[in-house]
């Protein structure tokens, strides 16, 4: 097996998968690079929308040039999402941004909003070019080059909405009886990822929440500084120092604005895109449950010979097959998506941590020196007083 | 039916000059009224000292609804800090230390409530004093007065406003710090479930709850420097009370002045018959009848025997006046001075509590950084 070279016929073979894996981070390997920017607003008469630009640099063979420029919108990527779902239902594919806000907005299109989301779908694509399998998906490519009229007939093609509703319907039914049926390591990952769900949405919750009390003290401490310089008017000996500690209160301001900006890029969107996750998670373990419910199904079948006893031992070997693939993908998924999950998480907490040190240092520095010039001060007048 | 309060423990220490070493020489307890009644006393009999303030009766610019309460030990400690530094304050000033009544608050246990108000200073208080809201025209204030009645004005709105701002700052303060502690159990049962990440996981919540209880010890810092600050807050009122003071010995001043030369135009009027001024007298005597002229010259003595009483009056009443000016200014000047020391201090001292935070937030953050990049 050559591992240098990107032939667009990817071995699915596990092994192949993981050794993958190890090239995976290697700068130098990376020959798809993906970027989401510039949203604008288009408005029709029917609807208002916006659209993102997307530039894709490449050097694979593949692809018919090196650079490609691409407008899209979120209902592109929300076709795209479902495309990679249906190639690959067994995979961990990576999550979209909410279609909607949250907490429900007046304005359908904040600037923040826009932001946020921008980042988040500059991750999505990003997070699938990294995937050693996702990555070389046709719908994908198909995505990043197409244009706007040819990805609308390239959509137009597939499976209509009446059979992947018919589909939504199998799987709930024979969900229930996959569960029953599921292997000790795929019970263990259910657990895993029931309680992964529960804590990464807590730590949302609380990281969404040190947020909103760190502004609400910037709030508050903007009004601080200046009545020193206010009381400052009516001192006349005082001046001087009530004038240095407003500067010193309103340094830490800043640095305090600076540690708020900086938990909004590195610790906010991480946590929130890993409980997205966790919702994709809970999704791909009753995909997996679904086939393995097909199968289950088929055997209860010869088992009983409730059906066409000929043709069940073929079509249970051809089940057999799909459900040995779908769980060895998920495997090496699972493994690589822990990973991936742990170094995340890891460097989100890092950071904050290191936002909060460097906050800290920053207004020590700033008192320090205020004091500092204060004794500086003193010993001048003490001097000065000696005869 | 019994009443619940609080009493301080008053120690006098006398230091000895042979060894340095201090002596105790008092012990007695006194409740929060008794410094009350010492301190109004004092009002009275030295109207032109700037009095120390004492500390307030009930918690105001509370940050947390919890220190609302009188009751609460950490509100009594430092009402009790507050108490020393009057008692403090008193002691070291060159004209209350010497105080007789002040001396018996810290040396006689019993009765020293009879001794005081045996002085009788409640009926020597000028009632006007105490009605804030009224108003004295007076025509020729001292400059330096009205200047000083602006200035404690403003003070006392400026800092009004800044510990209004602060008790706002402590209160997010508190809620930022207090979050974090959140982490701490999460991390905790997450840790649980995590196989490598886990010990980091499980430490590092620790030092987010290490975190998130530091800011009891920090706030509870900064409301001693809101006090220094309150006590000037305080001061401001004492400093108007000198002003007021001033202003209604100009005002009686300026009423036995007029007063004076009015009793001196009708005694002219009454010498040379002419009338210049409108007197019902006048109309009256002139509608019934002329006066004699004995009965005028009765007039005229008793107008001039008021008038030499008056002139009497109104120069010790200027004498008076000069030297409260002068005393008070002295004072005046003796309290900038001390204001300014203080103030700057504090001002200091609030720069250290700082550092000293953000020193512990580094500790923290860096001790967390640490377990987050072991996980």
């Amino acid at each position: 097996m050559d591992m240098n070279s990107f032939s667009p016929m990817m071995p699915t073979s596990p092994l192949s998968m993981i050794n993958q894996i190890k090239f995976e981070d290697e700068p130098d390997l990376k020959d798809l690079f993906i970027t989401v920017d510039e949203p604008e607003s288009h408005v029709t008469t029917i609807e208002t929308f916006i659209t993102y630009r997307i530039i894709t640099k490449t050097s694979r063979g593949e692809f018919d040039s090196s650079e490609f420029e691409v407008r899209r919108r979120y209902q592109d990527f929300l076709w795209l999402k479902g495309k990679l779902e249906e190639a690959h239902p067994t995979l961990i594919i990576p999550p979209l941004p909410e279609k909607f806000m949250v907490k429900g907005m007046v304005e359908r299109f904040n600037d923040d909003f826009i932001e946020t989301r921008r980042k988040a779908l500059h991750k999505f694509l990003n997070r699938i070019a990294d995937h050693p399998t996702l990555t070389f998906n046709e719908d994908f490519k198909i995505f990043l080059t197409a244009q706007a009229w040819e990805l609308s007939s390239h959509k137009k093609q597939g499976p209509g909405l009446l059979s992947r509703m018919g589909q939504t319907v199998r799987a709930v039914a024979s969900s229930m009886r996959g569960v029953k049926n599921r292997p000790e390591e795929f019970m263990e990952m259910n657990n895993f990822i029931e309680l992964f769900s529960q804590k990464i949405n807590l730590i949302d919750k609380i990281s969404q929440r040190i947020y909103k009390e760190e502004r609400e003290y910037f709030d508050e401490l903007k009004e601080y500084g200046p009545i020193h310089i206010l009381w400052s008017a009516s001192e006349e000996d005082l001046v001087d120092i009530l004038k240095d500690v407003a500067s010193c209160i309103d340094r830490c301001c800043k640095a305090t604005e600076k540690r708020m900006s900086g938990l909004a890029e590195a610790l906010l969107p991480v946590v929130h895109e890993y409980v997205l996750y966790s919702e994709m998670l809970m999704g791909v373990m009753r995909r997996r449950d679904q086939i393995q419910a097909e199968l289950d199904s088929k055997v209860e079948a010869l088992t009983y010979k409730k059906a066409d006893a000929d043709l069940l031992p073929e079509e249970i070997g051809k089940l057999e097959d799909k459900v040995e693939c779908a769980n060895n993908a998920l495997k090496a998924d699972w493994e690589r998506w822990k990973q991936n999950m742990q170094n995340d998480i890891k460097l989100a907490f890092t950071d904050m941590a290191e936002e909060n040190i460097h906050y800290y240092e920053q207004c020590l520095a700033t008192w320090e020196s205020f004091l500092t010039s204060q004794t500086n001060l003193h010993l001048e007048e003490a001097s000065e007083d000696k005869p | 039916m019994q009443e619940t309060y609080t009493a301080y423990l008053i120690e006098t220490r006398s230091v000895e000059h042979t060894d340095g070493q201090s002596v105790l020489t008092d012990s007695l307890w006194r409740r929060y009224s008794e410094f009350e009644l010492l301190r109004n006393y004092l009002l009275v009999y030295y109207p032109h000292i700037v009095v120390p303030p004492l500390p307030e009766k009930r918690a105001e610019f509370v940050w947390h609804k919890l220190s609302a309460d009188n009751m609460d030990p950490d509100f009594v400690e430092r009402r009790r800090i507050g108490l020393e530094n009057f008692l403090l304050r008193i002691a070291s000033h060159p004209i209350l230390c010497r105080d007789k009544i002040f001396y018996l608050f810290l040396t006689q246990e019993g009765n020293w409530k009879e001794t005081v108000n045996e002085t009788g200073f409640q009926l020597k208080a000028d009632s006007r004093l105490k009605a804030l809201n009224a108003t004295f025209r007076v025509k020729n204030p001292d400059k330096r007065f009205t200047d000083l009645k602006h200035y404690s004005d403003e003070l006392q709105s400026v800092i009004s406003h800044l510990l209004r701002v602060r008790a706002r700052v402590a209160d997010r303060l508190y809620g930022v710090y207090k979050v974090h502690g959140n982490y701490g159990r999460v991390f905790s049962e997450w840790s649980a479930i995590e196989k490598e990440m886990g010990d980091g996981l499980q430490s590092a919540g620790h030092h987010m709850d290490v975190y998130a209880s530091s800011i009891d010890d920090i706030l509870e810092d900064e409301e001693h420097y809101a006090d220094q600050l309150k006590e000037y807050l305080f001061y401001a009122e004492a400093l108007r009370a000198v002003c007021r003071k001033h202003e209604l010995m100009q005002y009686d001043l300026e009423i036995a002045a007029q007063d004076l030369a009015s009793k001196k135009q009708q005694c002219e009027e009454l010498a040379t018959g002419t009338v210049r001024t409108f007197s019902l007298k006048g109309m009256t005597t002139k509608l019934f009848g002329q006066e004699t002229p004995e009965q005028r010259e009765a007039r005229i003595k008793v107008l001039e025997e008021q008038i030499n009483e008056g002139e009497q009056q109104l120069k010790s009443k200027n004498l008076e006046g000069r030297e409260f000016v002068k005393n008070a200014w002295a004072d005046i000047e003796r309290f900038k001075e001390q204001k300014n020391r203080d103030l700057k201090e504090a001002l200091i001292s609030y720069a250290v509590m700082q550092i000293s935070m953000c020193k512990k937030g580094i500790q923290v953050w860096t001790n967390a950084k640490e377990c987050f990049s072991k996980m």
